[in-house]
């Protein structure tokens, strides 16, 4: 009996080897971490942090710089859209459309890269394309 | 006095009925340790993004935000597209990844990303302290409604609901638990559109009179009073810790492991993001409404609005029933995030605080789960008598600035930079949590005061954040010899799309 709890075990997705399959080369570079592969996953890293920083602007170049325009043009406190004022009509209403928006364009471009990647992969080295996964 | 009770009570009895059932029916088919864990991680996305938002919608959304937006107006707006935008964030930087990594907490993430047991220790607390802040308005939420619609004292409702929760969470079991926070979700949505057809219609024969009209010229202007330079920080501190305070709550991370993989993490996000949204628009209806019928509530008692507005425009046997429903809605919140959160801080207790040896004696893994959810709730309950009078959702919000300045910075540079060492993590999380907790205890404690002071304590992020992330890499660069010798390996690991089949 330790004081120590056991150690964590961690089930990280559904099983993802299969026995029966030649693994690709490019699979291999990265799991031996040889240089080849390292180019492999820093370039998906960068790919998909870009990519975050480019909806994470777009998000801030719009729902963000909303506070400062109503601080720069206080009379936007005035303006109506039809009935509803200007303000509650952007921030009640127009906002979440838009997040789900840029959220559906992240998981598209997103889901590309890690195909590409995976094809990218999967053809390095592998004479014969049934090897492909 | 006696009819007026009845709704209230009917709508009380319910949920807790329903949630019983529903959690029972659960677990008959909850049949592996797995099941009950983490439901077998095979929770589709749709199914999941119901009960990660019946988990996340708590009394701050269902009651808070309606108050807050009829009292101040546009700025409060912030509050729900903060809390939706952050999963947006979440979605950006954190969910796939964090799924792939295979951590169950947010403890579990720090321990397998920096193999460091001093950084889970420090995140254990964290989350315990984050929990019981998250913990004190749903108590205080509840002792307000049992009040209005029953006339019970605050604390009794405070009482029931962390007597309901401590019975429903020891049985437990993941699985059961998604098909509760599901249910909860639509009746949630539910409780509040059904209303607001009949309250809009009934504005529409009163002549559809104009809310703006009836409130000062700030009510438009999304801008935190007083406006001005304090007004610009105020608001934008509060976007950074709700942004980026989403991705650290504790009871939203251990629902991501219930997702099949990366790839459904994400469509689960997205989902989220769509029925936050469909929610959220609800709470402004409520409050420009009240503008108009309950004026009497913008002083002190707005918290009480959403349950109040029915019955004050609506009579007769039609407005018990709204009456009901709204209240059926706000017990609902209360008991989903609550029970999530009771689970989430007891986990941690559990493995950290209960389930070790004191003297002699060392309790077995259920009782000390139960002993450390008995914790989990009572701290909380003891904390939120005195507080009764701070509005629901700053409190809230208060725990948002705490998350965004201590997880956030430690999971957006886990996952995405591969130099953070475990020294640079433990002293940003120290001098994120201690800033932003030193302003939340200063807020909770003294009331609420003009100037730079005051803003800058009741709304941390805008400072804690950054300089959490600084610390966090200066640090790291300084200590870069100690860089986890598997970080490279745990890198690929969280990036690496499931088509592709490494070796684990």
């Amino acid at each position: 009996m330790s004081d120590q709890p056991p150690p964590r075990v961690r089930v990280t997705g559904p099983p993802r080897r299969r026995a029966d399959v030649v693994r690709p080369v490019g699979t291999r570079e990265i799991d031996a971490e040889t240089a080849l592969g390292e180019v492999f996953m820093r370039s998906l890293l960068r790919e998909q942090l870009f990519l975050a920083l480019r909806v994470l602007a777009a998000l801030g170049l719009t729902l963000g710089l909303l506070p400062l325009l109503f601080h720069l043009f206080p009379s936007l406190g005035d303006a109506r859209v039809g009935q509803m004022p200007l303000a509650w009509l952007l921030l009640g209403v127009l906002a979440y459309p838009w997040l789900v928006l840029l959220g559906w364009f992240y998981i598209r471009r997103a889901e590309d890269h890690e195909r590409d990647f995976a094809d990218l992969v999967g053809s390095v080295g592998s004479a014969d394309p049934e090897d492909e996964p | 006095m006696s009819t007026d009770v009845v709704p209230g009570v009917v709508a009380v009895t319910l949920v807790s009925l329903a949630t019983l059932v529903i959690g029972t029916w659960g677990l008959r088919i909850s049949r592996t340790t797995s099941d009950f864990f983490v439901a077998s991680r095979t929770v589709r996305p749709r199914l999941n993004a119901s009960a990660i938002g019946g988990e996340y919608l708590s009394a701050a959304s269902f009651l808070g935000v309606a108050g807050l937006l009829l009292t101040f107006g546009a700025e409060m707006l912030w509050y729900p597209i903060g809390w939706t935008a952050g999963y947006l964030v979440l979605l950006v930087l954190v969910a796939a990844p964090l799924r792939r990594s295979g951590a169950y907490t947010l403890p579990d993430f720090a321990e397998a990303r920096l193999g460091s047991r001093g950084v889970r220790k420090l995140c254990s607390v964290l989350v315990v302290g984050i929990g019981w802040l998250y913990l004190l308005p749903q108590f205080q939420g509840a002792g307000v409604t049992l009040r209005s619609t029953i006339g019970a004292p605050t604390w009794a409702g405070s009482l029931v609901v962390a007597v309901v929760v401590l019975a429903s969470v020891s049985p437990g079991g993941m699985r059961s638990i998604t098909f509760v926070q599901a249910f909860q979700y639509w009746l949630k949505l539910t409780a509040l559109l059904i209303p607001v057809f009949v309250l809009l219609a009934v504005w529409m024969a009163d002549g559809a009179a104009d809310p703006a009209a009836a409130a000062p010229a700030s009510w438009s202007i999304p801008l935190a009073s007083p406006g001005g330079g304090i007004g610009l920080y105020t608001t934008y501190s509060l976007i950074i810790a709700t942004f980026l305070g989403t991705m650290g709550l504790p009871h939203v991370v251990v629902r991501f492991y219930t997702n099949p993989d990366g790839r459904a993490a994400r469509r689960t996000t997205l989902a989220v993001l769509g029925l936050l949204g469909i929610f959220y628009v609800l709470p402004p209806v409520y409050a420009a409404l009240g503008r108009i019928y309950a004026p009497s509530l913008v002083d002190g008692r707005s918290d009480v609005l959403v349950l109040e507005l029915p019955s004050l425009m609506v009579g007769g046997a039609l407005g018990a029933v709204l009456t009901g429903l709204v209240t059926a809605g706000a017990f609902a919140a209360f008991l989903s995030t609550s029970s999530g959160l009771t689970i989430a801080v007891a986990g941690v207790l559990s493995q950290d605080v209960t389930g070790r040896r004191w003297g002699s004696r060392r309790l077995g893994g259920v009782a000390a789960f139960r002993v450390a959810a008995a914790i989990a709730v009572v701290v909380p309950l003891l904390m939120s008598l005195p507080a009764q009078d701070v509005a629901v959702a700053r409190t809230v919000g208060l725990a948002f600035a705490v998350t965004a300045s201590t997880f956030a910075p430690l999971l957006m540079l886990g996952i995405w930079w591969r130099g953070l060492t475990p020294v640079g993590a433990v002293a940003g999380l120290l001098v994120g949590g201690l800033g932003s907790g030193f302003a939340v205890a200063w807020t909770l404690a003294t009331s609420p005061s003009a100037g730079w002071a005051s803003a800058l304590l009741s709304q941390p992020a805008a400072w804690s954040v950054p300089a959490s992330f600084c610390t966090m890499v200066v640090v790291s660069r300084l200590t870069r010899a100690t860089v986890p010798a598997h970080a490279g390996r745990f890198m690929v690991r969280l990036h690496t799309p499931e088509a592709v089949e490494l070796q684990r």
